[in-house]
């Protein structure tokens, strides 16, 4: 149906969660640290103020507890977490050199076009009015994992996956009034517990790698397991009892 | 109390008593006793589903029959019997310097956390409670993956995380997107919509076959990846070999399992709403491919715990092919290849694990020797691959000899493959094994202190399964086959 | 026909009216600018003023001038003469509008760009070559963002006309369009690229390495300058035309009857006012961009409105 038929809550929905799904595509070009951060918290805290309209639009009330999760794990907890963190290991003014962002962008554009066309198939089922949104929804995961795929920081990594969690959330909001309460608070449990230990991880990667450039992981590519010379170049081996 | 309530809060109690005392002697001790008890009252809960049938908990919440239960006994006794070796295992390596007390306790805790969250995923009814706890798996694990904190144990658990995260969210979606379609169908407003028995009962051809379709494909590549199915896998060796070997043995051995029970719980949904073959056929496919390539890269390999991380992606292949086939005797025959492998595999990486402390090294080449050093270890490294490979009078040929028997009656020109992979995989295997076992021994090369008493229980059970599958397991198996294809094997 | 005659000598009118309040608008511009930048402001009238010194000015050619240097000047002027024609000013449905459309409009600033890179070639001077490629180049890039954008509009009214898209727009009332806002902001960028604004080129500065337009026109003087300058006023009043009344159409008169054609003007007048005051805060804020950021910059705003695009066919339509 087409937009100028909804009522003002409705347009309201699809308003925010197209701008959702512009932030995915900002996330994915921005290369410095804590933008990228900021522009996830928005995300977060669009999603957050969709799922709030839902509730009122739809009148499920345990939609406001989804909302309450979405905001204090996507805009609160999670992001300054990442800001936390960064501040500490002294890497808030970094930037990611993104190889052929342009190129990122259109797989981005591809992405869309193709949750489009997935969604075409199933949102017959559906008889909210704000259907349309569940392809955004599926981009919206689709770009968290291509930002995983695409980018090197470990930070970036992260918040695509949070990403994506978003995104099927917020597929979970626009077609079905949200999952079952158990399922959601089991889904907010792990995401936070997943938090932490990517928190525990930044330390650990940096204390390894010097870094939290997760492009320079190659030790244990395939590639590298034919080299019977490891040893030879006097470095050692996996597993060694150095 | 029920006994499903004991074999799941034993586990989680323990992790959290293990939180607290994990860093003192008494602590691998008190895990080995967490292990006897939920082993025990999954056994005694299995003989109970066993004598009056799939049992439903007054909540719904949980759910057992013939086909997890037997998962259930099976987790349990090999989180037993891997907890007995890990104990001299861990001193060991807390002795030689690289785990301290911290990381210790943080190892025992998560031990039972694991177990926990693999019981959960097995016996809960709910599908996204299923994937909460298959979550929560990769979660409990992928800190004892970086437990030496080497830069490859860091590079593996990173890896870990993130593809298995990556994967598991597409699961997510997946049960979103089955709760969609069933939604649609049973109406708004229920809380129990997602329960597997549920979705069960009406799936017949009711729920919308273009969603279901779509659902099955993201659930098969989320749970596919913690399955390791090729192009997938990716992080399996590494997270596999790269953390403690007891934590290998049960990630091999156990999670594989249950990633896979995931699976083919959903495979029952879609098969009975699609009534086409369609989901078989993508899980013969990811499977034949999985079985091919890792057959493939066991020869590529020169760490002895990657070389049989491969090996489990080839098993899981060959099982994932063996559902995907379908019918009564390719699903009893993967049946029995999921026990068997599992039994098998976690008694190889025991072996392994005192095998690479012998050596004090990963590296293939440079394990030399076993059999003269340490007969038992090398003897137990040398039946386990023999029972691996496939060779009979082990489980495996049986199991293996059953899935090559379906797919002649069914898809006659596929036995190709999987002969030549057979083949492929015997080889990758053994090029390697004989100069491990028997060559020259290392001048300076001292027996360890190991506990054997995992890998011979393993092994002959192995045997046993291969000379004669019990009555009351083969009835039990028949079961859980009826269950899932719908007819009986026998 | 009495009417017939009314509408033309209205849009006559309107044409008129949109070239002489072209200066007007750039020195409104200027004087905001240097409030903002606290500096003495020069009254609104200095672009005529400019204009009429020009005009009144010897012209002095170079002597390998072709004819091509001196016919320039018109054919800018008189390609951006005939896109103010069809841009609804104050009034919709006049006559002129369905004589082109927003494709031939484009058309219009292509052709002007054109003569103007060719005409920066024919001396042959080493600023009027960069100065033209440079323009090329970002041309490039804008011209896709912008027919992208004009796209995603007329799709949502079903015609490329611009009058008729205006009235759609306006009888449709508030309709939350998440393509809308998309389109919006990737026409406001691609406007600030192409009449040569900060971030993009500084129209203030003769600093060589950094001018676009400006180096393409350095050779003009007199008479012609007059016309490339005035051209160029229009051509941004043309953008910001369109920006009004695409997103913010309320108050353009609908009748031909006198008090909505005041309040046309009014409301016209008062939009433009705004948006200049927001063009200013927008360049006092932002620095100007090396040129190497330039394709950055139009890139984005092609995503822009490639996503305004999408947006309208995943969100709007369909179902």
């Amino acid at each position: 149906m087409g937009i100028a038929s909804l009522d003002l809550y409705s347009q309201a929905i699809v308003l925010f969660a197209a701008l959702a799904l512009f932030t995915s595509f900002i996330m994915l070009a921005q290369a410095r640290m804590m933008p990228l951060i900021f522009t996830f918290a928005w995300q977060g805290l669009l999603l957050a103020v969709v799922t709030v309209l839902v509730a009122l639009v739809s009148n499920h009330p345990h939609l406001y507890i989804s909302a309450a999760l979405t905001f204090a794990l996507k805009v609160v907890v999670i992001p300054w977490l990442l800001y936390r963190l960064s501040v500490r290991l002294g890497m808030q003014y970094d930037a990611e050199a993104i190889a052929h962002p342009t190129l990122l962008l259109l797989g981005g554009v591809a992405l869309v076009i193709f949750s489009y066309h997935v969604a075409q198939s199933i949102v017959h089922l559906s008889g909210l009015a704000t259907r349309n949104t569940i392809a955004v929804s599926i981009a919206i995961e689709l770009l968290g994992m291509l930002l995983m795929c695409a980018r090197k920081s470990a930070v970036a990594q992260v918040i695509g996956f949070m990403s994506m969690e978003s995104g099927i959330f917020f597929a979970a909001v626009v077609s079905t009034y949200g999952m079952p309460l158990i399922v959601e608070l089991g889904v907010a449990f792990d995401i936070l517990v997943a938090s932490i230990l990517f928190g525990v991880f930044f330390f650990h990667l940096r204390d390894s790698f010097g870094s939290l450039d997760v492009g320079q992981f190659n030790r244990l590519s395939e590639a590298n397991q034919s080299m019977p010379l490891r040893e030879a170049a006097g470095e050692p081996s996996a597993g060694d009892p150095a | 109390m029920t006994l499903l309530e004991v074999t799941l809060l034993v586990p989680l109690l323990g992790g959290v008593l293990l939180a607290i005392v994990g860093h003192r002697p008494v602590a691998g001790w008190i895990n080995v006793a967490v292990g006897v008890v939920t082993f025990g009252a999954a056994l005694a809960m299995a003989l109970e589903v066993f004598a009056d049938g799939p049992q439903l908990s007054p909540s719904r919440m949980f759910y057992i029959d013939a086909f997890n239960v037997y998962l259930v006994v099976l987790t349990a006794f090999v989180g037993l019997t891997t907890s007995i070796f890990s104990r001299p295992y861990m001193r060991h390596e807390v002795e030689r310097g690289r785990v301290t007390d911290r990381r210790l306790r943080l190892y025992h805790s998560m031990y039972q956390c694991f177990l926990f969250s693999m019981l959960l995923a097995l016996s809960t009814n709910n599908l996204g409670v299923l994937w909460v706890a298959m979550e929560l798996a990769t979660l409990t694990t992928v800190l004892l993956v970086s437990l030496y904190r080497t830069p490859e144990a860091i590079e593996a658990a990173w890896k870990y995380f993130i593809l298995c995260g990556v994967g598991i969210a597409q699961a997510l979606f997946g049960t979103v997107l089955i709760y969609f379609a069933a939604e649609s169908k049973l109406g708004a407003g229920r809380d129990d919509t997602l329960l597997w028995t549920v979705l069960h009962d009406m799936a017949g051809g009711s729920l919308d076959p273009a969603v279901i379709t779509l659902a099955f494909v993201f659930l098969l590549v989320g749970y596919g990846t913690k399955v390791g199915l090729v192009p997938l896998h990716n992080w399996l060796p590494d997270a596999h070999s790269e953390g403690p070997t007891p934590m290998s043995a049960v990630l091999s051995g156990l999670l594989l399992n249950v990633a896979l029970y995931a699976l083919v719980r959903v495979k029952m949904l879609v098969d009975a709403s699609l009534h086409t073959n369609l989901a078989g056929q993508l899980m013969m496919g990811f499977g034949l491919l999985s079985f091919t390539v890792a057959g493939l890269f066991l020869h590529r390999q020169h760490d002895v715990k990657r070389m049989f991380s491969y090996s489990s992606i080839e098993h899981m292949g060959l099982i994932t092919f063996g559902f995907g086939v379908g019918g009564p005797l390719a699903t009893f025959g993967a049946l029995l290849h999921m026990t068997v492998h599992s039994l098998t595999k976690s008694a190889i990486f025991v072996t392994v694990g005192h095998a690479c402390q012998l050596a004090g090294t990963q590296r293939i080449d440079q394990i030399r020797g076993l059999i003269r050093t340490q007969p038992a270890i090398g003897w137990g490294l040398l039946l386990g691959t023999v029972a691996i490979a496939g060779f009979p009078p082990f489980g495996v040929f049986i199991s293996e000899f059953l899935l090559l028997m379906a797919t002649m009656k069914s898809w006659p020109w596929l036995t190709i493959p999987l002969l030549a992979g057979f083949g492929v995989a015997f080889a990758g295997l053994f090029r390697h094994m004989q100069r491990m076992v028997f060559g020259e021994p290392p001048p300076g090369q001292k027996p360890v202190e190991a506990n054997m008493l995992p890998v011979v229980v393993h092994l002959a059970l192995v045997l046993w399964l291969g000379l004669a599958i019990p009555g009351f397991l083969s009835r039990w198996f028949e079961q859980a086959t009826i269950l899932i294809s719908g007819a009986s094997p026998l | 026909m009495d009417s017939q005659l009314t509408a033309w000598a209205l849009a006559a009118a309107q044409a008129l009216l949109f070239i002489a309040a072209a200066p007007l608008l750039a020195g409104w511009l200027q004087r905001v600018k240097c409030h903002m930048q606290n500096r003495a402001a020069p009254t609104v009238w200095q672009p005529y003023r400019n204009l009429s010194k020009l005009l009144r000015k010897r012209m002095l050619l170079a002597q390998n001038a072709s004819w091509l240097f001196r016919a320039v000047p018109y054919i800018v002027f008189g390609a951006m003469l005939l896109a103010a024609a069809v841009v609804p000013l104050i009034a919709v449905r006049l006559p002129s509008a369905a004589i082109a459309d927003m494709i031939v409009l484009v058309g219009f600033f292509a052709l002007a760009r054109f003569f103007t890179a060719l005409a920066g070639l024919d001396i042959g001077t080493a600023f009027g070559g960069m100065g033209a490629s440079r323009e090329m180049m970002v041309s490039a890039l804008a011209e896709p963002a912008m027919l992208m954008a004009v796209f995603t509009l007329s799709m949502t009214a079903s015609t490329t006309n611009l009058s008729v898209a205006t009235g759609y727009i306006l009888e449709a009332g508030l309709v939350l369009r998440p393509s809308f806002l998309f389109a919006l902001l990737a026409l406001a960028m691609v406007a600030v690229a192409e009449s040569s604004r900060v971030p993009v080129d500084n129209p203030a500065t003769h600093l060589e390495l950094t001018m676009l337009h400006e180096a393409m026109i350095l050779e003009y003087g007199g008479r012609h300058l007059a016309l490339i300058e005035w051209a160029s006023q229009i051509k941004l009043m043309i953008y910001a035309v369109l920006i009004v009344d695409f997103f913010f159409p309320w108050g353009i008169a609908t009748g031909f009857g006198a008090k909505a054609l005041a309040v046309g003007v009014m409301a016209v007048a008062a939009k433009l006012m705004l948006l200049a005051v927001l063009l200013v805060v927008w360049e006092t804020v932002l620095a100007k961009m090396r040129l190497f950021r330039v394709p950055q910059f139009l890139g984005f705003s092609f995503m822009l409105s490639l996503l305004a695009m999408l947006t309208h066919v995943v969100l709007e339509t369909g179902g």
